[in-house]
Parts: C-alpha cells; sequence; structure tokens
C-alpha cells in the first residue's frame, strides 16, 4: 500500500501540477486523445479520410465543416459508438490516454465510461429526470442511494438545471422543455464523470438563451474535462473553443488555435468556408 | 374526364383534370370501404346478439359454477371454464418467455447477415401458415407419442402416465400454435424503441444487454404485452390442436395433474352442438357456453386494448 503510494505520488502530484500549471499560462496541455491516420468506412464509402489531430487536455477542440463532411463520423470513432452501426470499419489509430482504444484486449464499454457523448437530438429516457441521470451510476453499478443522489445533484448543477428541476425530480424527463432535456442529456454524461466529452451540435435545436446556456456550460466544464464539440455556428466555435478543426470531404483540412483559424487560416478552403463563400 | 381528348387543353388543365379523376378514385374507395365496414359490423352485430340473448337467459350462477348433468343436458359448465383457464395460463407460461426471447434475439442480437434468424423467420412464417388441425396431429405424434411415452419408458416402468392425452401436452401444442404471433408482435415492439435512446445508454457506458434490459424491454413492454395477450386470447379458443391431445368429452372430476385430461369451452361447444342426444335441450346451454366463451376472450382483448391506449398515451405524452 504505501510502496504504491510513493510510486505513485510524484508522478500523479507532477502532472497535476503540469496541468494547473498549463491552464494558468494557457500553455499547451498534455494530448489527451489523439487519431493518427484516421479513416472510416461505411460499408464502401470513406467518411473520414487520414486524419490526424491531437485533443488536449482541458481545452474545447471544436470541429466545423459543411454538412456531410465526416464531423459526425469523427466524433463516433472517439468513443467507438461506430461500433454498433453495421459494415463500419476503422483504420489507423485512436488512443486516449496513449493508450489505443481500437486495440483487440481493450472493451468498448470501458472506454465509453470514459469518453462520454451528447447528441444532436436530445434523448432523454422515459424515466424520470433523477432516473435518468442516475442511469449512468446504476449501471456502472453503484448501489448506495446517498452518494447516487449527491452525484445526481451535482451532475444536475454542473449543467445548470438544477434550480429549474429540484423539486420535480421524480417527474418524467420527457415533461422537460427542448432546452431542459438538452441540459439533462448534458448533466446525465456527466454524472458518470468522463474524463472527455463529446458533443455532437448540442445546442442545434435549441433557442438562443437555451444555446447560450449551452456555451458557457462548454466553457466552465473545461476545467473538469476534455471536450470535443461539432457545431455548426461559427460564432460558437469562436466563443467557446480553444482549438478549432475544419474538416471537409472526409478531410481534416485544417486545425489550429480557434482565434488564428478564424482570423489568419492558412488553407483557401477555410477561409473560403468561414466567410461564407461555400457550404 | 373530357381534358385527355379535347383537342386545345393546355398542360396545365390536363394537370388540374387528373388531379380531380383521382379525387373522384378516393370517393369510390372510401365508400366501398365504408360498405366494407359496415357489412363486417352488420355480421358482428347479428352474431353477438344472437349469442347474447340465447345465452343470458341460462347464463346463472349455478351455470358457471356446477358440473354438466344428466347427459349433459343440464347443470352448468364449470369444468369448461376451469379447463380453459387452466390451458390458457400453461400455454401463455410456454408461449410468451419463448417467444419474447426469440424476439430478442431476432431483433437485439442477430447480425443482419445471420442464416440462423434467417432460418428462424422461415420457420415462424410457415408455422403461421399451417391450419389448426395440424398442430393437434403434431401434438399427438410428437409431444404424446414420442415425449410422453419416452418419460413413461424412462420413468413408469412403460405404464402410461404422460404418454396419453393431458393438460401439458394440449397446453404446449397451442404455445406452438400461438409463438408465431408472440415473436412477430414482440420483435415488432422491440424494433418500435427508437434508436436514439439505445445509442444514450450505449454512450453512458452500459453493456448490450444493461441497455435491453434497463431501456429498450421497458420501452416496449406495452407492445410485447399486448402482442402476447391477443395472441394468446386467439389460441385459448382454438378447439383443433388441443382435440387429439388432452380435451375430453365429459370428467366427473377438474384436472389437478399436468397429465390429467380436462374440459375445455371450446371443445364442449362442438360436443353440445353435435354429439348430444337431446339438441333440443342442449340448444340453451349451447348458447351458455358460447356467451362465456366469448366474454372470457373478449376480456383478454380488452385488457390488449387497454394497455395499448396506455402505451399510447404515454408515448403522446413524450412528443
Ligand atoms: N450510418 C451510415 N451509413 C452509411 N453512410 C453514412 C452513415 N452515417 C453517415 N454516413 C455517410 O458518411 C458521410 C459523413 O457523415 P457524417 O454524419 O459524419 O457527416 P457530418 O459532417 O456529421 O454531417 P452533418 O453536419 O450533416 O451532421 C456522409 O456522406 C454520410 O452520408
Ligand atoms: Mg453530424
Amino acid at each position: 500500500m504505501s510502496q504504491s503510494f510513493h510510486r505513485l505520488l510524484p508522478e500523479e502530484a507532477h502532472s497535476a501540477l503540469v496541468r494547473i500549471a498549463a491552464l494558468k499560462s494557457d500553455g499547451p496541455t498534455p494530448v489527451k486523445m489523439q487519431a493518427k491516420g484516421l479513416t472510416v468506412s461505411y460499408s464502401a464509402k470513406e467518411a473520414v479520410k487520414d486524419v490526424t489531430i491531437d485533443v488536449h487536455e482541458n481545452e474545447v477542440l471544436a470541429l466545423i465543416g459543411p454538412s456531410g463532411c465526416g464531423k459526425s463520423t469523427f466524433l463516433r470513432v472517439l468513443n467507438r459508438m461506430n461500433d454498433t452501426i453495421d459494415g463500419v470499419t476503422v483504420k489507423g489509430s485512436v488512443t486516449l490516454d496513449g493508450q489505443d482504444i481500437y486495440a483487440p484486449n481493450v472493451d468498448a464499454v470501458l472506454v465509453r465510461r470514459r469518453v462520454g457523448m451528447v447528441f444532436q437530438r436530445s434523448n432523454p429516457f422515459p424515466k424520470s429526470i433523477f432516473e435518468n441521470v442516475a442511469y449512468g451510476l446504476r449501471i456502472a453499478g453503484i448501489r448506495e442511494g446517498g452518494l447516487i443522489a449527491q452525484r445526481v445533484e451535482r451532475a444536475l448543477r454542473q449543467a445548470a438545471l438544477w434550480d429549474e428541476v429540484k423539486d420535480r425530480l421524480t417527474e418524467s424527463g420527457l415533461s422537460l422543455s427542448g432546452g431542459q432535456q438538452q441540459r439533462l442529456c448534458i448533466a446525465r454524461a456527466l454524472a458518470v464523470e468522463p474524463e472527455v466529452l463529446l458533443m455532437d451540435e448540442p445546442a442545434s435545436a435549441l433557442d438562443p438563451i437555451a444555446t447560450a446556456k449551452v456555451e458557457d456550460l462548454v466553457a466552465e466544464l473545461r476545467s473538469d474535462l476534455t471536450i470535443v464539440i461539432v457545431t455548426h455556428n461559427m460564432q460558437q466555435a469562436a466563443r467557446v473553443s480553444q482549438k478549432t478543426g475544419f474538416f471537409y470531404m472526409g478531410k481534416l483540412v485544417e486545425v489550429g488555435d480557434t482565434t488564428t483559424l478564424f482570423t489568419r487560416p492558412k488553407e483557401r478552403a477555410t477561409e473560403d468556408y468561414i466567410t461564407g463563400r461555400f457550404g | 374526364m373530357t381534358a385527355d381528348t379535347s383537342a386545345g387543353t393546355s398542360a396545365a388543365t390536363a394537370a388540374w383534370a387528373t388531379h380531380k379523376r383521382s379525387h373522384v378514385g378516393d370517393r369510390v374507395l372510401s365508400a366501398l370501404t365504408v360498405a366494407a365496414t359496415l357489412i363486417i359490423l352488420a355480421m358482428l352485430v347479428v352474431i353477438l346478439g344472437d349469442v347474447i340473448i340465447g345465452g343470458a337467459r341460462v347464463i346463472s350462477w349455478e351455470f358457471v359454477s356446477a358440473a354438466p348433468t344428466k347427459g349433459m343436458t343440464a347443470g352448468g359448465i364449470f369444468p369448461a371454464i376451469f379447463g380453459t383457464v387452466a390451458l390458457t395460463l400453461l400455454m401463455t407460461i410456454a408461449a410468451v418467455p419463448a417467444g419474447v426471447a426469440t424476439a430478442i434475439y431476432l431483433a437485439e442480437y442477430a447480425p443482419a447477415s445471420s442464416r440462423l434468424a434467417r432460418a428462424i423467420r422461415v420457420c415462424i412464417a410457415n408455422l403461421a401458415g399451417v391450419p389448426s388441425i395440424v398442430f393437434g396431429l403434431f401434438g399427438l405424434g410428437f409431444f404424446i407419442s414420442t415425449v410422453g411415452k419416452g418419460i413413461d419408458d424412462v420413468a413408469y416402468g412403460g405404464q402410461a402416465t404422460y404418454g396419453k392425452p393431458s393438460l401439458i401436452w394440449a397446453a404446449l401444442t397451442l404455445a406452438i400454435l400461438t409463438l408465431p404471433v408472440v415473436v412477430v408482435a414482440t420483435e415488432e415492439a422491440i424494433r418500435a424503441v427508437p434508436r436514439d435512446v439505445r445509442d444514450a445508454s450505449l454512450a453512458l457506458g452500459a453493456t448490450k444487454l444493461q441497455t435491453v434490459f434497463r431501456v429498450v424491454l421497458p420501452e416496449a413492454l406495452g407492445g410485447i404485452l399486448t402482442g402476447s395477450i391477443l395472441a394468446v386470447s386467439r389460441g385459448a379458443g382454438e378447439v383443433a390442436p388441443i382435440l387429439f391431445t388432452g380435451a375430453a368429452y365429459f370428467l366427473p372430476y377438474l384436472p389437478t395433474n399436468l397429465n390429467d385430461p380436462f374440459m375445455s369451452l371450446g371443445y364442449h361447444v362442438y360436443v353440445l352442438a353435435t354429439q348430444s342426444p337431446d339438441v333440443d335441450r342442449t340448444k340453451p346451454l349451447l348458447y351458455g357456453t358460447v356467451l362465456v366463451l366469448l366474454s372470457l376472450t373478449f376480456l383478454l382483448n380488452f385488457v390488449a386494448v387497454a394497455i395499448r391506449a396506455r402505451t399510447r398515451r404515454r408515448l403522446r405524452a413524450s412528443l
């Protein structure tokens, strides 16, 4: 016990320090996830072609690009949700903390516990608000009611939904408004304390006020986890992200600091897209 | 109508004319549909009216609680009610779990290209098309002469204990008859659960099994229950499959073991209608028996419809 403690402490403490320092100085944080030479195809059709990209810890990476360019497909590769679609093949590698998540001995279920996902269309379970958030904890085998209640409350607070629902936790999740449902889905994903959160156009069906709430949320969550967010809204990408990647026809055309990409894009295609000349 | 033939018609009016003609088609079709519906309704009303008027006169506490007497020209039908209920329960216990399990495999686990799944589907489709008397013969040949006889040979020294018509074999025969309907209804209900909620569950780190049992089945439950009950209620009134496998003409006692023969409402109707020595005196009893059988079936159907309505309401509330 004490031995492993000694072995663990210096490294853990060191990496925590590095992280904090990096957050403070806004310098580069360690790489959390990395895709290398990633090609994804549906049956014969390639939807993502030879993409290499780093996702840094405690950063928000925004993915933009015209419809059908492979953003969602790429996102689903990061937590192995593509495994659930028939006929998908993945070439190349994706690592999480340096470990290949497509290695044969890796369980996709465990990957998904560490890499959570929020979908474009809010999809609460037809269960109570409380049970929606508690679901991930229960399936992970947590049984203590006190702990579950505590984590549910924390997740709902993180998702800025607690004040609106604290008196109606036993009502159906489907009785909430669209914006509340989406925040419920975010709370549900946060309750299991993922290290990375993937968000596929989480605000596309929401009104401006609900959208603003989700954006604030993303900005706040960054201190706890790493976020990859797909968006069609370039102002949104500029507001919430530190890095932005531009996808076009399955290829990652360009990725870099958000400010740089939006002010001085390197590629002609990126410039055309962000200035609205196509797409 | 004349638009196609008149020479100077512009393309625009021609389009209008076809449009109008399709309206005429609509009206003819809906008139035909309404007529067909009315005919069916009228037949139903006549049959039901006749049964209710004829049956209500004989229905009494004694009729539903006593055994037949005087060579089945008097008394009640309690043994037949008891037998039908026991048969239906046993059949449900056998058919529904097996059918639901098969449907879960087909809908959730079988890969799209699976040979096994295709074979199961072909079997189910064919099973659904087999006349019910053939199920009766199958039950006699397989359950009684093979399985039952085998049990007797091994466990009872060849003495006919299970190798004869009895409740258990009749129930299993009926279960096979109902199975296809249960499978098809359940698979439909499972497939109707949206992909969204499955994805949500998987993305939270749930296994496939957890997703099926905690999200998919609870959502499909209404549909599964409705389909199963309708299937069971259809099976409950069948006579042909139990004719050789366990139904008895008359029994002075109630079945107490799985290997006892039993009386059933459907078979009792057949017996009263065709085997009676005194038709005038059994006719009222016949009406009463049919009314009881129909009431039991309707009760089941009513429960099924109520469950469906409740599920629908919940789904609508979710939109
Ligand atoms: N399940 C699927 N089966 C087959 N092809 C698919 C499937 N999902 C996506 N594709 C194809 O892969 C390509 C990329 O799709 P993807 O959904 O990743 O695009 P996207 O960038 O997310 O688009 P959008 O902005 O419209 O959401 C598209 O050409 C699409 O037709
Ligand atoms: Mg998409």
